[in-house]
């Protein structure tokens, strides 16, 4: 009786203690997401409460969360991606001159693409493996070159319309799927990519090679990595994430020569906002995921609040930095 | 006999003394190449126009004065985004304050100033204190000066009085102002990197700030320093270019790309992003080649879009034409 009676708060405090520790473990990105599109949700029900409203949500932030998968996994080797915007860039603009407005031509250009993008990526790599040029400056050369390069093709300006079967990978749904009702097939993609990089980066020996590199590349060298081959084929994934997300992008947001535009800047924003480290070394799929649908719902939470565009860009400003000023000084205080 | 090598000795010892970045070989590299393209596939100005060789300078002066102060923040491991944004609301600001009247340029003057200060400060607190990875302080802070420039301002505001345009267009004896001006800044970093305490503290922070906290250096102060700093000289860079043209638009800065540019002439001219090493006389080399390279491909009518790719892949071979010896491998 006594026993009974002494221990069941103790237990009761442990378990609290308990479910209190698993909380904290929760990266902050979660509870900042979901503060958010609860907030939508609020201030706009008819749109942000229904399962409609919440795919339309999902349509616009997945192309996003495709290339901050990507280029997380650049930063997680201690590495930067800057060419992603001009990747996405060049998927418009030359898909639109490729299609020469035939849907036939649909598949055969998306696939170029994709070849296009990995030797986009194979240059980077090459380039700061065996040129040794810091990434920073190599992508930043190769994101001039790319937007150049694809812009000197097109001439300038767009040559034709995307069909409506290459866009239907970033714009259309699958209709009547039950509890969902319909599901942007930018959703899906996002599903079977998120899946596929979380297994390679959680559980094959290439992701914890990557996470080595980035932490120390010395030691993961000498520990018998194969640091240039890594560093190279995680370029080749960063890219080849970029033209799916421009295929993604350019099928909602259509043919615009300025629509890969700081995308790089905001890739790396959604991945710090997910806990990524930019020296390198730490990195998650799912947090880079979430990291984007933050930033999205920021910029529709902006739009919502009747704020025009300029605002919106300084909003986010003060949010990005807040972000990393709170994971910085909670990370340091455990120090 | 012992006369002549004591001489020998000492001209050997000044020799040695004026080190030469290694940036200026490749620099002249670069001019007598563009310059012989020029010959054959154009009319050959660049050789024979003393006129074009003072435009590749005053073509870099914008690019040059920043650059310094990039070279400051770099050294001390940090980097410095936000200084396209900071070039537009110094142009525009100005331009909005000044109203073409000679009587408000001291206070168009004393408030960009003033707002470059503000700027330098948060970068380098959200830096130090905050402990924001500078990158994405510096990018948040640039988001934030876009964000309100582009709410405020959509167009040409205001104007520059006809007084004022000395700094862009004047010239002392057969010398530009503005290349003073550009001298001036260099060698005035030159100093402050070389000849000053703050300087040799700035090597230490990013060399290892740790080790330069346990030293007794106040690693925090010395980065918010070099940070103002940064941000002064591109508020000289954007008082430069408003009054060059005449009125303030809010695209001047991210249309020159003026924060990538400064931070890739300064890598060129040799200074590592990972901080702690390198001068400025080297970004000065960096800033000269991108002048040459611009005037180059106008000289030879290249396409515009052609001409972002070939700078792409020289930005890329001008700084491997060093890292590729490195032993380390790069990140």
């Amino acid at each position: 009786m006594t026993t009974t009676t002494v221990s069941s708060p103790k237990e009761f405090s442990k378990a609290l203690w308990k479910i209190w520790t698993w909380i904290k473990k929760i990266p902050p990105v979660y509870p900042v997401f979901f503060i958010i599109f609860i907030t939508l949700g609020i201030l706009n029900p008819t749109k942000y409460q229904s399962m409609n409203g919440i795919m339309t949500f999902l349509r616009t932030a997945s192309p996003l969360a495709v290339i901050a998968i990507g280029e997380m996994l650049v930063l997680a080797s201690g590495g930067f991606d800057l060419s992603v915007g001009a990747i996405v860039t060049l998927v418009v603009l030359v898909s639109s001159k490729l299609l020469a407005n035939d849907p036939a031509n649909a598949y055969p250009a998306i696939l170029t693409m994709l070849g296009i993008g990995s030797l986009i990526g194979l240059g980077n790599g090459l380039v700061v493996s065996y040129l040794k040029v810091p990434s920073f400056i190599a992508t930043l050369g190769m994101m001039l070159l790319v937007r150049g390069g694809a812009l000197y093709y097109v001439g300038g300006a767009p040559q034709g319309y995307l069909t409506d079967n290459w866009r239907a990978f970033g714009r259309n749904y699958i209709e009547n799927i039950p509890l969902f009702g319909r599901v942007p097939n930018a959703l899906i993609i996002l599903i079977v990519i998120a899946v596929f990089s979380y297994i390679i980066f959680n559980r094959t020996n290439f992701g914890k090679q990557i996470l080595a590199i980035g932490d120390n590349v010395r030691a993961s060298q000498l520990s018998g990595v194969r640091v240039r081959l890594v560093r190279v084929i995680t370029f080749i994934i960063c890219s080849i994430l970029a033209i799916i997300g421009g295929v993604m992008i350019g099928g909602y947001g259509g043919v615009n020569v300025t629509i890969g535009e700081g995308l790089e800047m905001q890739a790396i924003a959604a991945g710090v906002v997910g806990g990524v480290l930019l020296s390198g070394g730490k990195g998650s799929v799912p947090n880079a995921i979430f990291g984007a649908f933050t930033l999205q719902a920021i910029v529709n939470l902006l739009n919502l609040l009747g704020l025009p565009k300029p605002y919106t860009d300084a909003v986010q400003g003060l949010i990005i930095i807040g972000a990393v000023a709170y994971v910085g000084l909670t990370s340091q205080r455990k120090k | 006999m012992t006369a002549a090598t004591a001489t020998e000795n000492r001209y050997r010892r000044i020799l040695h003394s004026i080190h030469i970045p290694p940036v200026y070989f490749f620099l002249i590299l670069v001019f007598f190449a563009g310059g012989s393209l020029d010959q054959i596939l154009a009319d050959g100005q660049i050789f024979s126009n003393p006129a074009i060789m003072l435009n590749i300078v005053v073509r870099s002066v914008a690019l040059g004065i920043i650059a310094v102060g990039q070279s400051l923040v770099i050294i001390g491991a940090s980097i410095d985004l936000s200084v396209a944004y900071t070039i537009s609301i110094t142009a525009v600001m100005s331009s909005y304050i000044m109203q073409g009247d000679t009587a408000n340029v001291p206070m168009a003057i004393v408030s960009v100033f003033a707002i470059g200060a503000a700027i330098g400060l948060v970068n380098g607190v959200t830096i130090t204190k905050f402990k924001v990875n500078p990158f994405i302080a510096t990018l948040g802070t640039s988001l934030i000066i876009k964000g309100i420039i582009n709410a405020t301002f959509s167009n040409y505001t205001g104007s520059v009085p006809k007084s004022f345009e000395f700094f862009g267009y004047g010239t002392i004896g057969s010398l530009p102002v503005s290349i003073i001006i550009l001298l001036i800044i260099v060698a005035a970093g030159w100093f402050l990197l070389a000849r000053t305490k703050f300087g040799a503290h700035l090597y230490g922070v990013g060399g290892n700030a740790e080790v330069a906290r346990l030293s007794g250096v106040r690693t925090d102060r010395v980065l918010i320093g070099a940070h103002v700093i940064c941000s002064m000289t591109a508020v000289l860079a954007g008082l430069f270019l408003v009054s060059q043209m005449r009125s303030g638009a809010p695209w001047v800065g991210p249309n020159g790309v003026y924060d990538l540019n400064s931070i890739a002439t300064t890598v060129i001219g040799g200074i590592a992003l990972s901080g702690g090493k390198g001068g400025v006389w080297s970004t000065l080399g960096g800033v000269l080649i991108f002048g040459v390279l611009e005037t180059v491909f106008n000289q030879l009518g290249v396409n515009p879009y052609l001409k972002t790719v070939l700078q792409g892949i020289i930005i890329v071979l001008a700084v491997a034409s060093y890292t590729i010896r490195s032993k380390k491998e790069a990140a």
